[in-house]
């Protein structure tokens, strides 16, 4: 946190440096990388798993470290990627024994997992660059500083290659197996008829998160990770019913997330990563209030059409119900209509005009009467709510 | 991460802890502090994992970091109280959050957990860091709530949270029946005049309050274990609410004194991750040792339903051959009572175990008869057969 | 049909987001009858029992009770939600269940005391289930959880019932045990209000009904509004598996039955 300080005074001001740059493609690369498992864990009501398997690879990097000795070797991936399925793994044995709720089984697996791996790091591995911090939080600020030397060329950050890697092989995960995701994702039953196996999937699709969250979290740290899985995708959701579109979109709003949260960051001289998931949950709270159609405006707004159109609609139908009863007159006087549907008078006053507009009822001596028009309305709305 | 009492073997010296209990400044205080969060996220956790809430604790912990960031920012105290109103204020905004995402659109209640949970805490990450370059802010106060700093409790902290943990107890005792109604049929609970609403905000409310007052000690990031680990072991004991809760507070005592007093005896055993894996132990052990509910006593009470099963097939076996003959104690072989029980084999092991019981007899080698008691026995267990189905 | 009016529901309309569930329902349930509320799937019977309790938003119209609104008669109103609302792995058992039918009238932090036990058990004898008080509710039948909230609306005492389909995937054993009960509360002069869903028995059991398809398609005495045309009316025409004249009910059903021959 300390270097920091450093980049902010090499960069801002001036013109972009090569680091910043560098920074900015590995955070937008992340944000893409992350997006693609994560549109699936939103859509299949399984976002918390990123929060489990992110916190719960601590582990596995500690074992696979142990095992080979080595901080950088691409073992340690792998050890993660194992110790993420072993999450999911333990959760489904949870909650087979049927002793606890999903929810708690969850809660109960990874912190478990996650602080034996803290433990065994501030134990046996003290003097080692394993910084649970940097688990937790990344610093990506760092992630420029350690470059890929191939026989003296500099090739460029290391974490570039890694995260670029990770990036192709959840794309290929996606497109080979589209359509079974796709089905086992809207119908699962569905695709266990149609011969798929939603358990591989399942486990294919945890494997992915897994990798995923073990690359980014080296640059920006687990929370991030769980931020730009969850955050993009959900927002997307709200945009989108369209499965290629909500993948596109939310790819394109991780990486808006990451370069935005990047120059916030440096205004602020803030944590990176903190910044990052910040904008990206700005940026679902606008989608939140402003999407057309799912937006909190636009149901407000269809809302208030909606009901006065319903009221109408109501207005006749009990009218029509009235009809040749005894009650009629008193049923229909303009007076008594608020009382009888319980509505303010403003509002009764507004529904009749709008009725009278439409030409659906007529007023005469103080009572309303439906026209042949509003009887007809009534009667077919009525027919409609009988098909729905 | 520096602790206390300091000690250069990491060999744990039983007596010298106990005196040490007693003696030792921080460690009577850091373990009754941990003591104290024991009992009352037990306590609450206990309402939070029946009403399916478990991950909410996890999501409330990660918001508090931008509300007691906040809170310092703006009144520049470090008193707990201050902090503690700060990341319950967090935790609320976060809970309504949630609960009008989930209202309002289709994006999925775990969906609206991950995201606020994330981003909350990535907030707060901006905030400290910014809170870091005052002047008057130090270092540890990252750290301290990642993954809590027991050692840095003071006496007066610990004070405060007794009082603020007994004040969210008592209220759930006050309020026992209205609560207990609440998690288990509020609909029934409305119809009767309680105002559902407010008891929902009020338990959620206390349930915020025991986060909080675990930050300091036990972290963010494992608070969420000590609000569902204590009550998923107690429910495994009991099936009665009030014995449930009390159970939780003493499963979450137990694990925040013996994280506590490990962690300050061990070098390098931090406070946090120390106290959640002995009560993710507390947990394993509940869920394989309890009586009914255990998986262990669940595997040897299916084992010996089936032994019996196996015995009472024989039995009726030989019943039924004796009276197609007449003749009781008339005497069979054993290859028909192996054609009769289907091929699942341990036949002569059974009839052995039948004749040890003096319900069978062997007449001559491989030639088995039902003894008089046998008979009775048989002609008890049919009847039990016909009789109670409606028991369980 | 001049006596009391139990339940009268007017221009009731409830909608659930855009979706209107109920459409301007004005329904009138006398004092002291045995009702069934049909109709198919998704015609508001369980939102109607709600809008009675005051349990959903109604979007216009009212509901009183004798008189009053809910909020003022509660302790006159008991209640049997689905069995399927309530988690029964929650940590209590069949006595504690029972009791919390006298929350209500303990009013707040008042603890449940001998009284009320006494009166949750000889509830649970009413029902056939004494011997079950101190059982933990996750190991009851389905038959048996539904005698158990039966326990619980009796003890409230109440003069108007409300049972959101008591009969739900229970055996034959308890069918006929609740309704013998029913019929005891209607000759005890209550009200019972049940959402019901198997046509064959509705005139054996009740001798009120309420025909429900998000209008009201007709209410009245069995005899008179249990039809062939109303049902048709009220499911679409798909009535193909009634079976009248078990019970001895107005001359007209037994002849229509012998036309169609069943």
């Amino acid at each position: 946190m300390r270097r920091r300080r450093g980049l902010r005074e090499r960069g801002a001001g001036d013109r972009m440096s090569a680091e910043q740059i560098e920074i900015q493609i590995i955070a937008s690369l992340v944000a893409v990388t992350c997006a693609i498992p994560g549109v699936f864990l939103v859509l299949r009501r399984m976002a918390m798993m990123s929060d489990a398997i992110s916190h719960a690879i601590l582990l596995g990097i500690v074992l696979a470290f142990f095992a080979v000795g080595d901080i950088s070797s691409p073992l340690l991936i792998i050890g993660a990627a194992l110790s993420g399925v072993l999450t999911v793994s333990l959760v489904e044995l949870l909650n087979r024994t049927k002793l606890v709720k999903e929810d708690a089984s969850i809660g109960l697996v990874f912190p478990l997992l996650f602080s034996i791996g803290v433990i065994l790091i501030s134990k046996y591995a003290y003097n080692i660059h394993l910084d649970v911090h940097a688990v937790l939080l990344g610093e990506i600020a760092f992630a420029p500083f350690d470059r890929l030397v191939i026989s003296g060329f500099d090739l460029g950050p290391k974490s570039m290659y890694v995260m670029g890697g990770i990036l192709i092989l959840n794309l290929v995960f996606i497109l080979l197996f589209y359509k079974e995701l796709k089905v086992a994702t809207f119908d699962a039953g569905l695709a266990a008829a149609l011969g798929f196996t939603p358990g591989l999937l399942h486990y294919g699709l945890m494997g992915i998160v897994s990798v995923t969250a073990v690359g980014a979290f080296d640059a920006v740290g687990s929370i991030l990770v769980v931020a730009l899985m969850i955050a993009p995708p959900a927002a997307a959701y709200l945009l989108t019913d369209r499965l290629p579109r909500m993948i596109i979109l939310s790819a394109l709003i991780g990486i808006l997330s990451a370069i935005c949260g990047f120059w916030a960051a440096i205004l602020l001289d803030a944590n990176i990563a903190g910044s990052m998931a910040s904008v990206s949950g700005l940026i679902f709270l606008v989608v939140f209030l402003l999407a057309p159609e799912r937006g909190l405006a636009a149901i407000a707004r269809r809302k208030t059409r909606q009901k006065r159109e319903f009221a109408g609609r109501m207005l006749a139908i009990h009218l029509l119900n009235h009809e040749g009863t005894p009650e009629e007159a008193r049923e229909s006087e303009v007076g008594h209509i608020e009382e009888t549907l319980r509505w303010k008078e403003g509002f009764a006053k507004s529904v009749v005009g709008y009725s009278v507009k439409r030409g659906d009822v007529l007023v005469e001596n103080g009572r309303l009467r439906l026209t042949e028009k509003g009887r007809e309305f009534a009667g077919r709305s009525v027919v409609e709510e009988f098909i729905a | 991460m520096k602790r206390g009492p300091e000690k250069g073997a990491s060999d744990v010296d039983f007596p010298q802890i106990f005196s040490d209990l007693f003696l030792d400044y921080t460690l009577r205080t850091v373990a009754l502090g941990s003591a104290v969060i024991g009992i009352v996220s037990g306590a609450l956790g206990s309402y939070a994992v029946l009403r399916k809430q478990s991950l909410l604790g996890d999501a409330m912990s990660h918001a508090a970091l931008p509300g007691i960031a906040l809170a310092f920012l703006l009144t520049g105290s470090k008193m707990p109280l201050v902090l503690i109103i700060g990341a319950a204020l967090a935790g609320w905004i976060a809970t309504l959050l949630i609960i009008s995402i989930v209202n309002s659109t289709r994006v999925k209640y775990d969906t609206a957990l991950g995201m606020v949970l994330s981003v909350f805490f990535g907030f707060g990450l901006v905030l400290l860091t910014i809170i870091q370059k005052r002047p008057d802010a130090t270092q540890a106060g990252l750290d301290k709530f990642l993954f809590g700093q027991a050692a840095a409790l003071l006496e007066r902290d610990v004070v405060t949270m007794g009082i603020l943990g007994a004040s969210a107890i008592l209220i759930t005792m006050l309020l026992w029946k209205e609560f207990k109604l609440l998690s288990f049929d509020p609909d029934f609970a409305s119809t009767l005049g309680f105002p559902v609403r407010v008891l929902d905000v009020l338990l959620t409310t206390l349930i915020v309050i025991a986060i909080v007052l675990g930050l300091q000690t036990v972290g963010v990031v494992l608070m969420s274990a000590m609000i569902v680990a204590p009550a998923a072991s107690a429910r495994q004991w009991t099936d009665n609410l009030g014995v449930m809760i009390v159970l939780s507070s003493l499963f979450g005592a137990l694990a925040g004194i013996s994280g506590a007093v490990l962690s300050a005896s061990v070098t390098r055993l931090p406070t946090g991750p120390t106290i959640v894996v002995c009560v993710s132990a507390i947990v394993i052990f509940s869920m394989l040792l309890a009586p009914r509910r255990g998986i262990l006593w669940r595997f040897f009470r299916e084992r010996r339903q089936r032994g019996r099963l196996r015995l009472e097939g024989i039995l009726e076996d030989l019943y039924s051959l004796a009276l197609e003959h007449k003749d009781p104690e008339h005497a069979h072989s054993l290859s028909v009572l192996r054609l009769m029980s289907a091929g699942k084999g341990g036949v002569e092991r059974s009839l052995e175990i039948l004749s040890e019981r003096g319900l069978v007899r062997a007449v001559s080698p491989g030639e088995w008869a039902l003894t008089r008691a046998g008979i009775e026995e048989a002609e008890r267990a049919q009847g039990e057969r016909g009789g109670g189905q409606d028991e369980r | 049909m001049n006596r009391e009016e139990a339940i009268k529901v007017e221009d009731l309309t409830v909608a659930y987001g855009e979706k209107p569930v109920l459409w301007d329902v004005d329904l009138t349930v006398p004092s002291g009858v045995l009702m069934a509320i049909i109709g198919p799937n998704g015609a508001g019977k369980t939102t109607l029992i709600k809008a009675v309790l005051n349990l959903v938003n109604t979007a216009a119209g009212r509901v009183l009770i004798y008189g009053e609104p809910y909020s003022k008669q509660r302790r006159i109103v008991g209640y049997v939600p689905q069995r399927g609302s309530v988690d029964w792995d929650f940590p209590t058992s069949v006595k504690d269940v029972v009791m919390m039918g006298r929350y209500g009238a303990l009013g707040w932090i008042r603890r449940p005391g001998k009284k009320e036990a006494d009166m949750a058990l000889a509830a649970l004898e009413k029902v056939g289930m004494s011997r079950f008080a101190e059982r933990q509710i996750s190991q009851l039948s389905g038959g048996q959880q539904q005698r158990v909230f039966l326990a619980r609306a009796l003890v409230q005492d109440a003069q108007v019932y409300l049972m959101d389909e008591p009969f739900q995937g229970v055996d034959a054993t308890t069918e006929r045990a609740i309704v013998t009960l029913l019929q005891e509360l209607r000759a005890a002069g209550k009200t019972v209000v049940v959402v019901h869903h198997d046509l064959q028995t509705v005139p054996e059991y009740f001798d009120w009904t309420a025909l429900l398809n998000v209008r009201l398609i007709a209410s009245g005495p069995v005899s008179e509004v249990f039809t062939e045309e109303n049902l048709r009316l009220t499911y679409g025409g798909r009535v193909s598996f009634l079976r009248h004249g078990e019970r001895n009910g107005a001359p007209e059903d037994e002849k229509r039955t012998g036309e169609r021959g069943f």
